[in-house]
């Protein structure tokens, strides 16, 4: 009974014209540009208003200074922060230095994904491959902060689990930074690179090696070029990722400074300085992927 | 929840560009104090030390929260502060009521018009408060009380007992940069704590004329700076938040340094071996003050909040758990767990409380009154990065 008087109202609404979402659909319907754009408006103001805006408030921000008694900002504009970040020393090495942990991050996290991303890709069997990108990925359900903290107490010098277990431990300082930072973003480098050896035709190994070639030169000169894109790919990750981290540093980084952690400690005493520091980190970036693109990486994603 | 999180970085940013729009030209910033006080409005949110307002989440036997939003009916949201450049990067958003504000904040916060006056008289326990805590250069602005005091001391050297076998009796012990314990020292992270520098200096390099470690000459200054720059040298870690150092002081990774109370307290508890001295040099300390802010939604919670944690049953509380002394000396007898506790702590010793440097912002127009050519307060935040490397 339900059925037929359903039907039977489907009928009407189908004939009738009276209901606002029916016209509604027939207009846009008939004007697909309408269409487009009332799918694509939402998305389009989230990128421009809350994405691009916030960064250029935070670009405006940077040209304000803040006042002598540090009781407020003052609205003028002015270079008086870039200068300042250019003339003093220690903010040229805390900009150094975090390039240089980037780095460091992005080449362990290389070296470290590319044997587990080739084994998981072309030597492990179905069920184990599932089970193996299921491990690299569930440390990512985790929160950030625990595993951050986590690393805490392990590396504590003295009293920590590494320095119970085996004596010895690196302490809090930049090379605790360095291996915490490789650890959190591994496997934002696995899954590139594994993507890219899944689309590798196994094929071509097998011709390499008809051809005479051992396992290192088959890797070095067929794995590798065809693994640059997807390398990138991660590179772009480990390298951003580090760039703007402050959790880790200042939770196992000891004394350390990075630009993450002066943005961080000028976001409550200092904005318009924060801000502008902040904005190295986008330069960087931006030349950073601006390199990546003349090597024509990205167009192989 | 995301949409709110959402909503309040939008907040914000507005702020961020708005935030000059407090100081007005008006004689008393903040606008007026009530004359009367209405009903609860069901709830507030108020931004505190760690230990100041317990919910029972940190220790389940260390609630006072709970009884207050029983009587009141307003529901108290807690934002702990690690620093007081923290609270007050937190009050310009405007989303909170109320703040627990060490000096160093708390003139700042009426000069930038983020607090309004109070009115003492809605406050019925304000007038069992110390006297020395009444009407300061901290709490009080144009002739104007801009809040309730709620308790104060001193910043403590700590020490772990099983590595440093002789007592520490002066600062200098982590000034010194060939000191035994290189790489297990730590010192407060934020720019106030140039002031521990200078109040060593004020007595170690008389010379100096160090008077006031908040107003200090571009020479005493520069003294100040460079023995902190020796100080990073055998610095293991800086410490903001309260948690970590007290795990840093637990797992022996820390062995010396500038501590609260509290965080001393939570590490014995625990079974850490470490202990508090006060160096013959003073200390440089914190005297508290409950102010209301200009914007707030709920301000009768939060003079029902400020009557509430100023009387003598909640004083006693606090003030034992945070290890300070109590702004209500009626509190003293309270205190069953340690009947010596204002003894410890010197509470209704006025020349006690004179004696301790109490954090200040530092400003253009010296504070002590010694000129107009102090180093202001935005020179020490730049010389914090500087000095951290």
């Amino acid at each position: 009974m339900n059925t037929a008087l359903d039907t039977a109202s489907v009928d009407v609404a189908t004939a009738g014209d009276s209901r606002p979402s029916r016209r509604l659909s027939r207009v846009l319907d008939r004007h697909p540009r309408l269409q487009l754009a009332g799918l694509l408006s939402g998305p389009a103001l989230w990128l421009v208003v809350l994405y691009l805006g916030s960064l250029a408030a935070l670009f405006v921000t940077s040209f304000y200074r803040l006042n002598e008694d540090a009781t407020g900002i003052t609205e003028e504009l002015g270079v008086s922060n870039y200068h300042e970040l250019l003339t003093t020393s220690v903010y040229r090495d805390i900009v150094l230095r975090t390039i240089a942990i980037a780095a460091l991050v992005t080449v362990i996290d290389i070296v470290l994904a590319l044997p587990i991303a080739f084994f998981i890709a072309k030597i492990a069997r179905q069920r184990v491959r599932t089970l193996l990108i299921t491990a690299v990925l569930v440390p990512l359900w985790g929160s950030y902060l625990v595993k951050a903290f986590a690393w805490r107490a392990i590396l504590g010098s003295p009293g920590g689990v590494l320095d119970k277990t085996f004596g010895a431990s690196p302490g809090y300082g930049v090379p605790a930074v360095v291996i915490v930072l490789a650890y959190l973003w591994l496997p934002y480098m696995i899954v590139p690179i594994y993507a890219g050896l899944d689309r590798l035709p196994d094929s071509l190994l097998e011709a390499s090696n008809d051809l005479g070639a051992g396992f290192w030169l088959t890797f070095r000169s067929v794995v590798i070029p065809m693994l640059v894109p997807a390398i990138v790919a991660g590179s772009v990750f480990t390298f951003s990722l580090s760039m703007g981290d402050y959790i880790a540093v200042a939770l196992v980084g000891g004394p350390t400074q990075m630009i993450g952690s002066v943005v961080y400690a000028n976001f409550a005493s200092n904005l318009p300085f924060a801000a502008a520091f902040a904005t190295v980190p986008v330069l960087v970036m931006v030349l950073y992927l601006l390199g990546v693109r003349r090597t024509g990486a990205l167009e192989n994603l | 929840m995301r949409t709110t999180r959402i909503a309040a970085r939008c907040g914000v940013a507005v702020a961020l560009l708005l935030s000059a729009c407090g100081s007005s030209n008006s004689s008393s910033p903040g606008g007026a104090a009530p004359t009367k006080l209405g009903d609860g409005e069901g709830s507030l949110k108020i931004i505190a030390w760690a230990g100041y307002a317990e919910n029972g989440s940190t220790d389940p036997k260390v609630n006072w929260v709970s009884a207050f939003e029983k009587d009141s009916g307003c529901k108290v949201d807690v934002k702990v502060g690690n620093t007081s450049d923290e609270m007050f990067q937190l009050m310009q958003t405007g989303e909170y009521d109320g703040v627990s504000a060490s000096g160093d904040a708390s003139v700042r916060l009426i000069d930038a018009g983020l607090v309004a006056p109070v009115n003492t008289a809605l406050v019925p326990h304000y007038a069992d408060l110390s006297a020395f805590l009444k009407d300061q250069t901290y709490n009080t602005s144009g002739g104007k009380n801009y809040g309730i005091p709620h308790g104060w001391g001193a910043n403590y050297l700590m020490y772990n007992t099983d590595v440093v076998k002789t007592v520490p009796d002066s600062w200098g012990v982590v000034f010194d940069k060939a000191s035994p314990y290189k790489g297990k020292v730590t010192a407060y992270d934020a720019p106030i704590y140039i002031a521990d520098a200078a109040l060593y200096l004020k007595s170690a390099k008389p010379d100096l004329g160090i008077k006031d470690p908040y107003s200090l000459t571009q020479k005493q200054f520069d003294a100040a700076v460079a023995i902190l720059k020796d100080q990073r040298t055998v610095i293991g870690e800086y410490w903001s938040n309260y948690a970590v150092s007290q795990t840093a002081f637990e797992q022996g990774s820390i062995v010396l340094g500038t501590t609260w109370q509290v965080i001393a307290n939570l590490a014995q508890g625990n079974g850490a071996k470490v202990a508090t001295v006060l160096p013959k040099e003073g200390a440089t300390g914190w005297s508290d003050t409950w102010m209301v802010s200009s914007k707030a939604k709920h301000p009768n919670c939060m003079y029902k909040w400020m009557d509430y944690v100023t009387s003598p049953e909640v004083q006693a509380q606090v003030a034992y758990y945070f290890g300070e002394a109590p702004a209500n000396p009626n509190a003293c007898a309270l205190i069953a767990d340690d009947p010596k506790h204002c003894d410890v702590f010197k509470a209704t010793d006025a020349a006690f409380n004179k004696g301790i440097s109490f954090w200040a912002t530092p400003r253009k127009k010296c504070l002590d009154g010694s000129g107009d050519n102090c180093v202001p307060f935005s020179e020490w935040i730049k010389a914090w990065t500087e000095i951290k490397g």
